[in-house]
C-alpha cells in the first residue's frame, strides 16, 4: 500500500481504525470552534492575549495531574482537560481585567502570566510522581488517538461557543470597531471583553486535542487572517475562515498519513504556508 | 419656553488627571452653557484640555470640582441622546465591516442583543447616511473609505442614534480643505435641527458657520464669532472669513499659546 496515494491509504484503513475516523471528526469541531472566533481574535488584535490563555491552562494541566496523584479518593474524576479548562477561563478572567484596568506595560504584565503559568504546570509536574504520557498529548496535540468522549465533550464546547457568538455577535463587532462608542450606547466593556476571551479559552481547550496548547495559536490566528485577506465582512468571514479551518486540519493530515511526518505539524505548516501565500497573492495584486 | 433653557450647563468644573489631579488640572473653574440652536467651536492648543472637556461633557469622566449637566440631567444618564464624533482615526480600518455596519452601532443601545438588526433600525442607519450624503456607499468597506469619507460615516453613526446633541472632536484632523468645505456645510445643515459643539486645534475650521468660539487652555473664554471685512482677507481665503475677537482674559491671548491664535491676526489687520 505504500505506493498508493496516502487518500485512498487513509480512506482503506478508515474501516478497519476508528481512531481515523475520530481524527476526522475532532479536526472538524475543532474548526468549528477555530473558525468562529479566531476573526474576533484578529480583528481585536488579541493573539496574543488568546497565547497566554493557552499557556495559563498548562498550570491547569499541571494541578490536575498533581491532584489527582496526591489525593487519589477526593480527586479521582478529574482529568488534565477539566484542568486545563478551569485554568484558561480563570485566565480569561484575569487577563480581561488587566487588560481593562492597567494600561502602562500591559503586554509585560500579560506575558508575566503567560509564563508563570507555563511554569507553575512545569512545576507541579514535576513534583507528580510517575511518568505523564498525556502532558505531551496536551503540549503538542494528538489527533491519532482520540476517544469518542473527547469528540463529544468538543462538539459541546461548539455549541456553546456558536450560542454565545450567535447572542453577543452585535457587541463583539461594536467593541471591536470603537470601545468608546460602545460604551457610549451602554455596553459594558469589560464584560463583553471577558466574554470574548472566554470564548477564545474554550475554543483553546478544543484546539488542544488537535495540535496542542503550544501550537494553538498559529490555528487560531492564521486560518481567521488568511480569511480576513479576501472577505470584507464579518458574518463571511466566519464562515470562509471555518471552511478554510476544515480544510487545514483534515486534508494535511490525510496527506501526511503512513509518512513520518506528525500530523499536528504538518496542519500548523499548512496554515502557516497558506497564510505567507495569501500574504503574497495579495502583495502582487495590489 | 422650554427652548429657551441651555442644553449643556457647565458650571465652575474644575478637572485634573491622577495623579496630579489637584496640582496641574487641566481645567480650572470652566463654566459654559451650550442652548438648543449652538454652533459652539472650542479651540485651544494641544494638551488645553479640549477633549477632557467632551468627555466631561459624556460622563466618561467625572470632574472633582463643579457640576455638569445635559438636558438637564447627568451625562451618563442621557448618553442615548449624546451623538459623540470621535476622530476618524480612531476607526480601525481593518475591521471587517461595511459602512452600514458601523452607522449600525449607532443603535446599539436600542438594540444590542443578537446577531442582526431588525428592520427599523437598518432604516434609521440608511436616513443618517442619506442625511450625510453617504447613501450610495452603505456597502463599502470602512477601510476603503477616505479620511473625509469617514468622517461622514461617524457623524451618521452619531445621527443614527437619535442624537440630539453633536459633539465632534477634531472633525477636520487629516483631511482635505475642499473636503473640509463640504464638510463644514453638511454641519450647518444639521445645525438647523439640532445644537452642534466641535472641538479642533485646526484654527481654520473655525473660520465659517461658527454662531461662537470658545478658547481653552485650562481656562474657558467664549467670544462671538463676527465676520470680518476685510477684503484682503476674503480675497486670499475666496470666502467669507470670521475672526475671532480675542479679550484681554482670554488664555489664548498668554505669549506661548499663540498655536491657537491665529484668528487674531486678521483682527489686528482689520483694526488698522
Amino acid at each position: 500500500m505504500t505506493d498508493s496515494l496516502p487518500l485512498a491509504h487513509f480512506f482503506h484503513d478508515m474501516r478497519d481504525n476508528p481512531f481515523l475516523v475520530t481524527g476526522l471528526l475532532a479536526g472538524l469541531c475543532a474548526s468549528l470552534a477555530c473558525g468562529v472566533i479566531g476573526p474576533y481574535v484578529v480583528t481585536r488584535r488579541i493573539v496574543f492575549l488568546s497565547g497566554a490563555i493557552a499557556h495559563m491552562a498548562v498550570g491547569g494541566i499541571g494541578a490536575a495531574l498533581f491532584a489527582r496523584t496526591m489525593f487519589p479518593s477526593a480527586c479521582a474524576g478529574i482529568s488534565p482537560v477539566h484542568g486545563a479548562l478551569a485554568a484558561a477561563l480563570c485566565g480569561a478572567v484575569l487577563i480581561g481585567i488587566v487588560n481593562q484596568f492597567v494600561r502602562e506595560r500591559m503586554d509585560t504584565l500579560i506575558g508575566a502570566l503567560w509564563a508563570m503559568g507555563m511554569a507553575l504546570g512545569i512545576l507541579l509536574i514535576k513534583f507528580t510522581p510517575g511518568y505523564h504520557a498525556e502532558l505531551m498529548s496536551y503540549l503538542f496535540g494528538n489527533i491519532v488517538y482520540v476517544a469518542w468522549s473527547d469528540v463529544w465533550r468538543m462538539l459541546a464546547l461548539d455549541v456553546v461557543i456558536l450560542g454565545a457568538v450567535v447572542v453577543f455577535h452585535k457587541r463583539l463587532l461594536a467593541i471591536c470597531l470603537d470601545e468608546e462608542q460602545a460604551e457610549l450606547q451602554g455596553i459594558n466593556v469589560l464584560a463583553t471583553n471577558i466574554v470574548l476571551l472566554c470564548l477564545v479559552a474554550l475554543t483553546v481547550i478544543c484546539l488542544t486535542q488537535v495540535v496542542g496548547l503550544i501550537l494553538v495559536i498559529a490555528l487560531l490566528s492564521l486560518p481567521a487572517a488568511t480569511a480576513a485577506h479576501h472577505v470584507t465582512r464579518m458574518g463571511p468571514l466566519l464562515l470562509v475562515s471555518t471552511v478554510l479551518c476544515a480544510f487545514l486540519t483534515t486534508v494535511p493530515r490525510i496527506a501526511v498519513y503512513g509518512t513520518q511526518i506528525g500530523p499536528e505539524s504538518a496542519i500548523v505548516l499548512a496554515a502557516g504556508g497558506v497564510y505567507l501565500l495569501s500574504v503574497a497573492v495579495r502583495r502582487t495584486i495590489s | 419656553m422650554s427652548d429657551a433653557r441651555p442644553v449643556v450647563e457647565i458650571r465652575g468644573v474644575t478637572f485634573g488627571y491622577p495623579p496630579a489631579a489637584e496640582a496641574q488640572p487641566v481645567l480650572e473653574d470652566v463654566s459654559l452653557e451650550i442652548g438648543p440652536r449652538e454652533f459652539l467651536g472650542v479651540i485651544g492648543p494641544n494638551g488645553g484640555g479640549k477633549t477632557t472637556l467632551l468627555k466631561l461633557m459624556l460622563g466618561l469622566l467625572k470632574p472633582q470640582r463643579g457640576t455638569v449637566t445635559v438636558f438637564g440631567r447627568a451625562p451618563t444618564e442621557v448618553r442615548a441622546r449624546i451623538g459623540y464624533v470621535p476622530q476618524h482615526g480612531r476607526i480601525d480600518p481593518a475591521v471587517p465591516a461595511t459602512v452600514l455596519d458601523v452607522v449600525l452601532t449607532g443603535r446599539l443601545s436600542r438594540s444590542s442583543w443578537g446577531s442582526w438588526y431588525c428592520r427599523t433600525h437598518v432604516e434609521a442607519a440608511r436616513a443618517a447616511l442619506a442625511l450625510t450624503g453617504m447613501d450610495h456607499m452603505a456597502s463599502r468597506t470602512i477601510g476603503t473609505l477616505s479620511g473625509g469619507q469617514r468622517q461622514r460615516v461617524l457623524i451618521a453613526r452619531a445621527l443614527a442614534s437619535d442624537a440630539q446633541l453633536l459633539l465632534l472632536d477634531e472633525p477636520t484632523a487629516g483631511i482635505d480643505a475642499h473636503l473640509e468645505q463640504g464638510l463644514t456645510d453638511l454641519l450647518h445643515r444639521l445645525n438647523q435641527r439640532l445644537p452642534i459643539v466641535i472641538v479642533s486645534h485646526d484654527v481654520s475650521f473655525v473660520s465659517t458657520h461658527l454662531k461662537r468660539v470658545a478658547c481653552l487652555n485650562r481656562r474657558l473664554t467664549c467670544h462671538a464669532a463676527s465676520e470680518v471685512s476685510w477684503e484682503v482677507i476674503s480675497h486670499m481665503y475666496h470666502e467669507g472669513v470670521r475672526a475671532v475677537r480675542h479679550r484681554d482674559e482670554c488664555p489664548l491671548s498668554d505669549p506661548g499659546c499663540h498655536e491657537g491664535c491665529v484668528p487674531d491676526e486678521p483682527k489686528e489687520h482689520a483694526g488698522r
